[in-house]
């Protein structure tokens, strides 16, 4: 048994009067990757923001090989070697790759940076992890790939012994998901403690040797993945079985409503061909940075083709992959981000009708259950998943035929995506065709009749609800 | 392109501008002109690094010459009350009240957290309403000032005046540690981005407040000089000219959005200025010109940098 390097007692933290952690509980050991699991607002962010000094906790107590310890601020966590990799990629995009190493902490002489000492540090660090990009790089010019290797590498300079991944593979391709886990593993072997973060259950049960689920900030279990199964998980996160995730519906499929026919864009994606019919749900699998997003940019009209056409027969919506920039106006009210599209109706005559409005989006959040005070709630207040479904129910609301979402269900909880993915049944269902944008496979699988997967721009097969397989598509959509 | 790639295109720029009015008027280039041309640039070279600091960390200080103009008054009302004190005293209080008025700036864009834009265009007028209500609107001529005030600028060196050579210093100094210093590194990283920089351990705030106080004490400082330069103090002195500081920022590579700059690229914004202004007179065009041409240069090295970061991530496969 391995002692206990970093753990948390009865963490207790709330802001103002919302309380995002009460009775947490976290034990990481030497040589072990610990899965943190839970809905969006469960509270493992406040957690990790707490372990890398930037929360300090209401009470509990914190204990570093043996010691209690407080983490006052970054500097605190840093030195007491704890790293931390960020979804988000925090990265200095002006500075070298060197110096984003040792920010706040560069290698120095007389109070001068030691600069040819901080290269040689680096270069060392990256050699260790066999990163493919050089120490004098800037760091705007990596890959989010990189990007995230180099915080790896931020972490591995201060020596750091316990090393948190938040969400690290959300927009990595499979290729470089694959390489990030040899990193970990190689990490684990060498006697680091690490906490990885995850909505993924392939990757959880792939990487970590035990589990810790949050539920609305409270401990509700940990042990090792070894005996729990994915369904228990689930169980634990939610704190009820869910067994409505892709409640696909049979539907008779009608006559075509979007065809496209040898679609290009330089550089983008070429020689695009397919239609879309009624009551039909097609995916659209491939790997991050295969130009499926483009293709949606373009089917939408957002930038303009180069060559070939795109025929349609009705109205087409799309829900764009980044809800916070595309897809809603944050400070707007629910009501105001579903009036935005639907004005031509709403205000015929160029004058804005507060109550149509508001009472337009009160029948959209009772339908999709949008978790919201009212009307009036501004939306950049809601989560991830209640956000997402304010920006599925303004288009929605424009009764489109053909509905276009992108990664439709990326990073939100399971309980917004069981209801993303009823509500996109039922669309198709009532005579809609959808197409459907994603790379968590389990969601193309379970929701699509039909599956495209492009690679590099083209469109690399195309499968029936019988034929499409986890193996099958991602053969098409890896480069074999 | 690197900042240093940057600087040595803008440097050779600068280089061919300077040769092509050397060609026109041979007489550009004596080294009397040469003198008199950084004599001119000198104010506008340390104002423009200090507001460098700030731009560096995402503010603006739109006060800068207004509290210029402020430190001024008060070292002129200083020596008119104190004739004999002599100029150290004078550097020392424009240098400590520049500092308050700049950290005065910081400590609102810091602990209020107030749009930098906002602050300083408030107290750019507060500023410019304390030098009428220290002065009650009266000027200060040369005849109430003392000799050793107003000569102190002036004074020659290996045949440049003592203000030219403050000028170099300050240049220098700030080459060696914007580079150098780890104060200087954080500055860049709070500036590149914020939040990564609060979960490095820095204060972004912080940099913030210290970037308006440096900035603030050479404001300071330069308003004695230029009070002492011009041998006049009065309400109205650098009007406006915030903006050619902020002008020669741009033109000198640092981005507006911060994060991004260089000593070398700013003291040659500042040179490319002073060289347009110092010859447009002698190719009979008038100042109208000058602001004219900034202005397109402005733009152009903006547009320039604007699509240096737009490049084109290549999805489909490169075919042989």
């Amino acid at each position: 048994m391995h002692a206990s390097l970093l753990s948390l007692t009865d963490i207790r933290k709330s802001f103002g009067g919302v309380r995002a952690l009460e009775r947490a509980n976290l034990e990481l050991t030497r040589g072990t990757v610990t899965a943190l699991i839970g809905e969006n607002g469960a509270g493992k962010s406040t957690l990790v923001k707490i372990l890398s000094g930037i929360h300090q906790p209401d009470g509990g107590e914190i204990r570093f090989d043996g010691n209690t310890v407080r983490i006052a601020d970054p500097q605190a966590a840093r030195a007491l070697g704890i790293g931390v990799v960020h979804q988000e990629c925090l990265a200095f995009d002006n500075l070298s790759v060197a110096e984003n190493l040792f920010v706040n902490c560069q290698p120095s002489r007389r109070g001068f940076v030691n600069w040819p000492a901080m290269r040689a540090q680096a270069t060392a660090v990256l050699r260790d992890l066999d990163a493919d990009f050089d120490a004098n790089a800037p760091a705007g010019s990596l890959s989010i790939a990189q990007k995230h290797v180099m915080q790896i590498a931020r972490a591995l300079a201060h020596e750091s012994r316990v090393l948190i991944f938040d969400e690290p593979t959300a927009s990595l391709s499979q290729r470089e998901c694959a390489e990030l886990f040899r990193i970990v593993h190689k990490l684990r072997d060498a006697g680091c403690a690490l906490l990885f973060i995850s909505h993924k259950f392939e990757e959880i049960f792939a990487l970590a040797d035990r589990y810790a689920v949050f539920r609305d900030g409270v401990s509700v279990g940990a042990g090792s993945v070894a005996d729990v199964t994915g369904d228990e998980l689930i169980r634990l996160m939610v704190g009820r079985p869910v067994d409505q995730l892709f409640p696909k519906v049979e539907t008779t499929v009608g006559d075509e409503l979007l065809r496209v026919d040898h679609l290009s864009r330089a550089g983008e994606f070429e020689d695009i061909s397919f239609s879309l019919r009624r009551g039909e749900i097609v995916g659209l699998y491939g790997l991050v940075g295969a130009g499926r997003t483009e293709l949606a940019q373009v089917l939408f009209g957002v930038q303009p083709a180069d060559s070939g056409a795109v025929t349609s027969t009705a109205d087409i919506a799309l829900v764009p992959e980044d809800r916070q920039t595309q897809g809603s106006i944050l400070p707007f009210s629910v009501a105001a981000n579903i009036a935005l599209p639907n004005l031509s109706t709403l205000a015929p005559r160029g004058w804005c009708r507060p109550n149509d409005e508001a009472q337009l989006a009160r029948q959209w959040i009772e339908r999709l259950a949008i978790k919201a005070s009212g009307p009036e709630q501004p939306v950049h207040n809601l989560s991830g998943g209640n956000q997402q479904k304010v920006v599925i129910a303004k288009w929605l609301a424009r009764r489109p035929g053909v509905l276009i979402l992108d990664e439709p269900t990326k990073g939100i909880d399971v309980g917004a995506k069981a209801a993303v993915h009823a509500v996109t049944s039922e669309f198709a269902r009532d005579g809609g065709a959808v197409l459907m944008i994603s790379s968590d496979l389990p969601e193309i699988l379970g929701m699509s009749d039909r599956v495209l997967v492009m690679r590099r721009g083209r469109l690399r097969g195309e499968f029936t609800r019988a034929e499409a397989t986890s193996e099958v598509l991602l053969r098409a959509a890896s480069d074999a | 392109m690197s900042s240093s790639r940057r600087d040595l295109a803008f440097a050779a720029l600068t280089l061919a501008l300077f040769l092509a009015v050397t060609f026109a008027f041979p007489g550009f280039a004596a080294p009397r002109n040469l003198a008199g041309l950084l004599d001119d640039t000198a104010i506008l070279i340390m104002l423009a690094l200090g507001q460098m600091l700030v731009i560096l960390v995402r503010g603006i200080d739109l006060s800068i010459a207004a509290n210029l103009a402020l430190c001024g008054m008060i070292a002129a009302v200083f020596d008119r009350a104190w004739p004999g004190a002599g100029v150290v005293p004078a550097l020392v209080i424009t240098l400590v009240s520049g500092a308050l008025l700049g950290a005065f700036n910081g400590l609102l864009v810091w602990k209020l957290r107030l749009p930098p834009i906002v602050v300083t265009l408030g107290t750019m007028s507060i500023y410019r309403g304390a030098i009428y209500l220290l002065s009650k609107g009266a000027w200060v001529n040369e005849n109430e000032m003392s000799r050793g005030f107003v000569s102190f600028p002036r004074l020659e060196f290996l045949g440049l005046s003592l203000l030219s050579w403050l000028a170099i210093v300050v240049a220098a100094v700030f080459m060696v540690a914007l580079r150098r210093s780890r104060t200087a590194r954080d500055l860049y990283a709070a500036g590149g981005n914020p939040e990564a920089a609060n979960y490095s351990g820095i204060d972004a705030g912080r940099m913030q407040f210290i970037a308006y106080t440096i900035c603030g004490a050479i404001a300071g400082v330069c308003g004695y000089l230029w009070v002492a330069r011009f041998a006049v103090a009065y309400t109205d002195i650098a009007l406006g000219f915030e903006l050619s500081v902020i002008a020669a920022c741009l033109i000198g590579g640092v981005a507006i959005a911060g994060g991004v700059g260089s000593a070398v690229g700013v003291v040659l914004g500042c040179l490319f200025i002073g060289i347009i202004r110092s010859s447009l007179p002698l190719v009979g065009i008038s100042a109208f010109w000058q602001m004219f041409i900034n202005g397109v240069v402005i733009l152009v090295a903006v547009f320039l940098s604007a699509r240096q970061r737009e490049y084109k991530r290549a999805i489909l496969e490169v075919r042989a």
